[in-house]
């Protein structure tokens, strides 16, 4: 039964569904990551921008009738917004910021948007059509949505934009010299909550990005934040936190091991092997595949 | 119209039930080096910190050039004209030297944030005016060579350098060394003193902290001693030295 070709099929086909749903994980890693680089907290209110993204684009494109291009740009726009709201209203005004506090705090703001979709958007799935076709492709034997063909695109662009924004920016300068050290950046007459802010707006619009692809595929209901978080959150931990080029092959490597324990073992199972599988990484190499021991140890977590 | 371009007026500061900064009162020439000696913990640093915004103090007033500094974030107090270098280097240990310094003068940049990430390179004059500033001062701490390096794999005596090359990328009219020549070899600690007179030419104010004597009896105009946040003497470096009250706090009794 089990020719050679089959199996490279197969192999094809877990592939093109862990980079779908990898890419999600990477860009919700790559939104952690900003927020702690800038603050040492892990935002946990991440996979409720990806949730306000889908929803907000449905709402958009679907009952609105705007263009995809359109409503994309607009439901960015908008969850930026809601991410600089949550850093000026409930990070900023904290007077003692100690990494328990903000993380709590963020749960809370995670718990908020989460019940404020619900009563937005109520509680059934929301459905989008594609960018383009939702034809499948046939490529030996397996078989890609030309989504997923977006989905890898526009992550694709994020990573280049973060990338040149990071390295050739003077602010993208600032933001790296005072996630590094935040006294010398002060110093050298950076507003270091300033650039607190920018981090939210940056993490929350990746977010929002993350939720607009992954919509027409998985119909985005307003639960689907704390897993999304979850999977993301490994996938920043995977590929050692604050490091986002990590993160984005580790998500993409979660997104292929859950699709691989779906075609395996059991769709019901593959969240947790998936996560399994990060553990046992883990307990081997606690600082993350990418990451260095050494940064580990400067690290409050 | 004056000539003091820092002042501290009855500057206090407790620790809890600790005083760190007692009553001290003290002024700073434009264009002079002045010089803070005092044995360890003599709150010193603290003064540093105190200044720079870094820890706001318990009572008491700082006044730079006319303004007062009381309340003022460390960024803003940057933005007015201080610069400053730690005690223990404090370089962007993942970024190039050049990027470091770049980083620096970022204050000195007229475009806002905004326009510097959206534009596109070919657009960013701005961005390249800053470069080529940073490295004129890369030039002028004669760091040519290590301008594309790793600041973290420096050895100590270049990251000093670099530090003090992006405190003076943000063109201050006063700089605050905290021990500059600590962790120096002779020869670095010469060229450390030859870089203050140098800055000193400049037109830019220094305030040193620094326990190596013959460097500040060295290059200082004036001197300025504390101990246990208090100021004992003050004066050339020849009538501190000659201040029993000096030699009594240095060498006990």
């Amino acid at each position: 039964m089990d020719q050679p070709a089959h199996i490279l099929s197969d192999i094809l086909q877990f592939i093109f569904m862990g980079l779908q749903r990898g890419s999600i994980y990477a860009l919700a890693a790559m939104g952690f990551n900003m927020i702690y680089n800038a603050t040492g907290i892990i935002n946990f209110a991440q996979g409720e921008f990806v949730v306000l993204g889908g929803l907000m684009m449905v709402t958009l494109s679907t009952a609105l009738s705007l263009s995809i291009p359109v409503a994309f740009v607009l439901t960015t726009l908008f969850v930026t917004v809601v991410g600089i709201c949550m850093e000026r209203f409930t990070i900023n005004p904290v007077k003692h910021p100690t990494v328990l506090r903000l993380i709590i705090i963020t749960i809370a703001v995670s718990i908020i948007i989460k019940g404020a979709a619900m009563c937005l958007w109520g509680k059934n799935s929301h459905f989008m059509r594609h960018f383009s076709s939702s034809e499948t492709w046939e490529i030996y034997g397996a078989t890609i949505l030309p989504q997923t063909i977006w989905i890898i695109g526009i992550l694709l662009c994020i990573v280049a934009g973060y990338i040149f924004f990071f390295n050739y920016t003077m602010t993208g300068k600032c933001m790296r010299a005072c996630a590094i050290n935040r006294d010398a950046a002060r110093l050298a007459g950076i507003n270091d909550r300033k650039m607190v802010m920018l981090s939210f707006a940056l993490s929350a619009g990746i977010g929002a990005i993350a939720g607009i692809i992954i919509t027409p595929i998985i119909q985005m209901d307003y639960t689907r934040g704390a897993l999304l978080g979850i999977k993301g959150f490994g996938a920043a931990v995977l590929g050692g936190l604050g490091n986002s080029m990590g993160a984005v092959i580790a998500g993409i490597l979660i997104g292929i091991l859950e699709a691989m324990a779906a075609g395996y073992v059991s769709s019901h199972y593959m969240d947790a092997i998936a996560l399994i599988i990060l553990l046992a990484v883990l307990f081997v190499k606690p600082s993350g595949i990418f990451g260095s021991a050494e940064a580990m140890r400067l690290k409050e977590f | 119209m004056q000539s003091d371009i820092l002042k501290l007026e009855q500057l206090h500061k407790n620790f809890g039930g600790v005083t760190a900064v007692d009553n001290l009162s003290l002024s700073f020439a434009k264009g002079e080096v002045t010089s803070l000696i005092g044995p360890n913990g003599a709150g010193k640093t603290t003064v540093f910190n105190l200044i720079t915004g870094f820890i706001k103090p318990s009572s008491g007033k700082i006044i730079f050039n006319g303004w007062h500094l009381n309340g003022k974030k460390p960024h803003m107090i940057a933005a007015m004209g201080i610069g400053r270098t730690f005690q223990n280097v404090q370089v962007f240990s993942n970024m190039t030297v050049l990027e470091n310094i770049m980083v620096g003068r970022h204050l000195r940049s007229r475009c806002g944030m905004f326009f510097s990430s959206v534009l596109p390179p070919f657009l960013r004059l701005e961005e390249n005016r800053i470069r080529s500033a940073a490295k004129e001062w890369i030039s002028f701490l004669k760091l040519d060579q290590y301008a594309d390096f790793s600041a973290g794999i420096l050895p100590l005596g270049n990251q000093r350098m670099l530090e003090i090359a992006r405190a003076l990328a943000l063109e201050p009219n006063l700089l605050l060394l905290d021990e500059p020549a600590s962790g120096l070899n002779a020869r670095e600690t010469i060229a450390m003193g030859e870089l203050i007179q140098k800055i000193k030419s400049m037109d830019i104010t220094v305030i040193l902290v620094e326990h190596d004597m013959e460097l500040v009896m060295d290059i200082s105009d004036r001197v300025a001693v504390i101990n246990f946040g208090r100021l004992i003497a003050e004066g050339t470096p020849k009538e501190v030295q000659q201040n029993p009250d000096v030699i009594t706090a240095y060498l006990g009794t």
